[in-house]
């Protein structure tokens, strides 16, 4: 039998000679090439987690400018112009550009940590979902940095957007760069959904897997579904601005609320997709600093992926305003005041951890913990205005700002931080410095709530959202100025997240394998981990594998440091989905530039589309052809084809 | 599991093997994902229909002669590369070149045959939300097509150079998933544009 073809995978100890092998077997090379051609989720997720935190600095400085506008009434700082692109382009940025990638870069970087993996399924498709959104992230500013940023809002109504109304390339701009960045997220989301089907550890059964991982899979399965309606929304706007169709033009037959139903078919889970996950970084996070299991982890999982599934009816509550008939808007109320259940069991399973808990405060459970407040405040904003009257009220006024920022700071910034602090000593071998911490978090917590809980009365005196200034005796000066301070501390509180991960990169206390005796696998392997992730596959038989000798749950024991070795080559074990039994040995494709070609050729397209310049879009496609069919290419070494013969195998199979 | 692992370990395959692997449910997740775009599409076209006043349909009732006969060419191109697939699970290399050569020329003859009835169309895709719609859906899966035909022309090249086997033959279930994925779309395509008006949606 040749074991190109068939094996069983020979099983061994941790060892040094092992180590060495696997190294020079996973590593990429140093220098330049290695830079744009390596696979490695660990360095694509650091990349995917800085570019998305610059991005986060960017929107952040936007959101200041506007603020330092809105200090005060009839403040002249910013012309009504520079203020519709800069408030659409800090939600484009914000929203599409950090909170998403963000948490896409956790994922990748821990992921195959915390499945016990080498890699993610497809490793060159991951390379490429990074740089189209790298890609895509700098289109997007090339537009705003030459006036031509979106100056609808992020979600952009029609007609405002139509070209009539919007002759400049501002949407072009905007309706393009969503569909190019529409590719990375659907690319991303089919890496997870089979990573977490296929790639687990042997005995990691669909019951033991962290709840980050419930989130992550939970999220990219409602992107995969989603995305290609907000993607199809864009592209028949700049159908209707470029060519002239009339999917949205009134006069034609268009139908304007058309565009509304497909963003926010996608908007709302969207809004799930970005915040499920960091709602599981919680949920993993939490209850290692109150020394004890999440309680209830198989109703957190199930209300995760049921928030889900109930938030794919509940888009046309973005819509009570539009005159839709009454029965709809039951519907859509009645869906919207669920979702708030397997919320709210997501909450009482975080508090009853902690009051369970022996709770340890250091910054990473401040933040975590306080996650807890802001997401029962946004919470509770939103579920008032699923109410149809209240939402008549308070639609289009600084409540729902408010709400949203509770929302996606609350729920999405806060457990982002908690993450840096909690998963920093594993990616760089360095604890963050903790009396820093708490100066950071005491800035951002205070700054956050100075800023947006008097918002709420801001909406509630009456005032809209989207207008650059205000007359002076509405009752609106003292609010805004409020908030302006608040953000400024806020943004003070960023800075200091800022310094600290610098100061601690250098010198931070060293971390060791395990500096907060977590239970779960990444905490099981070296800070930073070995190109290769685990020298031998991890065999699970709990769902806490580094606390089974005190937490006594079952007879049974995890093995950590005796495994598989699959040391033919870059090897990783599949296993079934449900059990997560040894299914297949799979060969892992080497470091490659076919990702950065397709990249690049797509740039080329979509920038050709811009600029209708059709030779352009021509080479681009073409690139993106041809690269994909190298990638495609049948390999033996990939055993697309049969491999050699087995006489020609060197024998250092194993 | 921890015994079955590491006191009893079997025999595993090593790298994709017959369906086994992981690029099939690579591609599943990307049919999942077009499939959808395909029903937002519709979503529209049904949308529309039920919001814009009668009159809509700017052809009440569309012209069957060419369209039928061409959906039956582009299914049965289905089952002709799956005939071809069938060939590569047998080993026999000169029915899988047949099959996914005639299932190229079928395609390639439905393209032809929609360009031609893109033209012989009484409206363009500027003169109403139902002609934008019309013309994007099906050029939506025009490109569709197109792709697909480049996926069984790289299918038709590899086997001439005698790439796959019956038990490596991964990027062949992959393409062949994928013809059937566009000639199965269509038939939702097409049974909205050219069978509904007929049942009185839109009317």
């Amino acid at each position: 039998m040749n074991p190109a073809n068939v094996r069983t995978p020979s099983v061994g100890p941790v060892a040094e000679a092992l180590e060495h092998r696997l190294h020079s077997l996973w590593e990429s090379p140093p220098g330049l090439a290695g830079f744009f051609s390596t696979v490695d989720h660990k360095k694509i997720g650091i990349r995917y987690i800085v570019t998305a935190f610059v991005f986060l600095v960017l929107g952040g400085i936007e959101a200041l400018t506007m603020r330092l506008q809105l200090a005060g009434p009839d403040r002249t700082l910013l012309t009504p112009n520079q203020y519709d692109q800069l408030f659409s382009t800090h939600g484009m940025t914000m929203i599409f550009l950090y909170a998403s990638p963000i948490l896409s870069g956790f994922s990748n970087y821990l992921w195959p940590l915390l499945l016990g993996s080498r890699d993610m399924a497809f490793p060159r498709l991951n390379a490429l979902s990074y740089w189209i959104y790298l890609a895509a992230g700098i289109f997007l500013y090339v537009g705003f940095l030459t006036g031509n940023g979106p100056n609808d809002g992020w979600f952009n109504y029609v007609p405002y957007a139509a070209r009539d109304y919007n002759p400049g390339l501002n949407e072009d701009f905007y309706s393009l760069g969503m569909v190019f960045l529409g590719v990375s997220v659907t690319i991303g989301a089919a890496n997870f959904i089979v990573t977490a089907m296929r790639l687990r550890a042997p005995g990691m059964s669909i019951n033991r897997i962290p709840i980050l991982v419930w989130g992550t899979l939970t999220a990219n399965v409602a992107n995969l579904i989603v995305v290609p309606a907000v993607s199809l929304a864009f592209f028949m706007l700049w159908m209707d601005r470029q060519f002239g169709t009339h999917f949205f033009d009134a006069g034609n037959g268009g139908q304007p609320l058309l565009w509304q139903h497909l963003f926010w078919i996608f908007g709302h889970p969207w809004v799930y997709a970005i915040v499920l996950p960091a709602m599981g970084m919680a949920s993993d996070a939490l209850p290692v600093f109150c020394r004890r299991p999440l309680v209830g982890y198989s109703v957190v999982a199930l209300s995760t992926v049921a928030t889900m599934i109930l938030g794919f009816g509940v888009w046309v509550h973005h819509m009570f305003a539009t005159g839709l008939p009454s029965l709809g808007l039951s519907f859509f109320s009645g869906a919207s005041i669920a979702i708030t259940v397997p919320s709210a069991v997501a909450v009482f399973a975080w508090l009853a951890t902690i009051r369970l808990g022996r709770p340890v405060t250091t910054t990473a459970f401040l933040f975590f913990s306080s996650m807890i407040v802001l997401f029962v405040i946004g919470g509770v904003s939103g579920f008032m205005t699923a109410s149809v009257p209240v939402d008549w009220q308070l639609t289009d006024t600084y409540f729902v700002v408010a709400h949203i920022h509770y929302v996606l700071i609350g729920i999405n910034v806060f457990p982002v931080v908690g993450a840096v602090y909690f998963w920093f000593p594993k990616m760089t071998g360095r604890l963050m410095d903790e009396r820093l911490g708490r100066w950071n978090f005491w800035t951002m917590f205070i700054g956050f709530n100075v800023a947006f809980l008097p918002m709420h009365l801001t909406g509630l005196l009456g005032m809209p959202r989207r207008v650059y200034t205000y007359a002076d005796g509405m009752g609106w000066d003292t609010l805004n100025l409020i908030t302006s301070i608040g953000s400024l501390v806020l943004a003070v509180g960023v800075l200091l997240l800022v310094v600290n991960v610098f100061r601690s990169l250098k010198h931070g206390a060293v971390a060791g394998d395990n500096p907060w005796d977590a239970p779960t696998l990444e905490w099981s392997v070296s800070s930073p981990p070995p190109p290769y992730n685990f020298a031998v596959i991890p065999t699970v038989a709990s769902r806490h594998p580094l606390w089974e000798g005190r937490l006594e749950e079952t007879q049974a024991r995890s093995s950590l440091s005796r495994g598989m070795e699959l040391k033919s080559g870059k090897e990783v074990i599949g296993t079934t989905s449900l059990d997560a039994a040894p299914d297949i040995i799979l060969e892992m494709p080497g470091d490659t530039f076919a990702p950065l070609c397709v990249a690049i050729g797509m740039a080329l397209t979509f920038a050709g589309l811009l600029l209708k310049s059709w030779a352009c879009v021509w080479v681009g496609g073409v690139i993106v052809a041809l690269s994909l069919l190298a990638w495609l290419w049948p390999r033996r070494k990939l055993r697309e084809r049969e491999p050699e013969p087995a006489g020609a195998v060197e024998s250092a199979h194993g | 599991m921890v015994d079955i692992v590491l006191a009893a370990p079997r025999d595993l395959p090593v790298g994709p093997t017959g369906r086994k692997g992981l690029g099939s449910w690579g591609v599943a997740t990307l049919i999942a994902t077009e499939a959808a775009l395909f029903s937002y599409l519709l979503f529209s076209y049904f949308y529309d229909g039920v919001a814009t006043p009668k009159g809509w349909l700017l052809e009440p009732s569309p012209s069957l002669k060419l369209a039928l006969p061409n959906t039956i060419l582009l299914l049965l191109s289905s089952g002709v590369a799956w005939w071809g697939e069938h060939g590569i699970l047998t080993g026999r290399r000169g029915r899988a070149l047949w099959g996914f050569g005639i299932a190229f020329l079928m395609g390639t003859v439905f393209a032809i045959v929609q360009w031609y009835e893109w033209h012989a169309k009484p409206f363009h895709f500027g003169s109403s939300n139902y002609a934008s719609l019309y013309f994007v859906t099906t050029g939506f899966h025009m490109a569709h097509v197109l792709i697909g035909l480049l996926v069984l022309a790289a299918l038709f090249l590899w086997t001439v150079l005698d790439y796959f086997s019956p038990r490596r033959r991964l990027s062949v279930t992959a393409g062949v998933f994928y013809w059937h994925f566009v000639d199965v779309v269509w038939l939702f395509v097409f049974t909205t544009y050219y069978i509904t008006p007929y049942l009185g949606f839109g009317r």
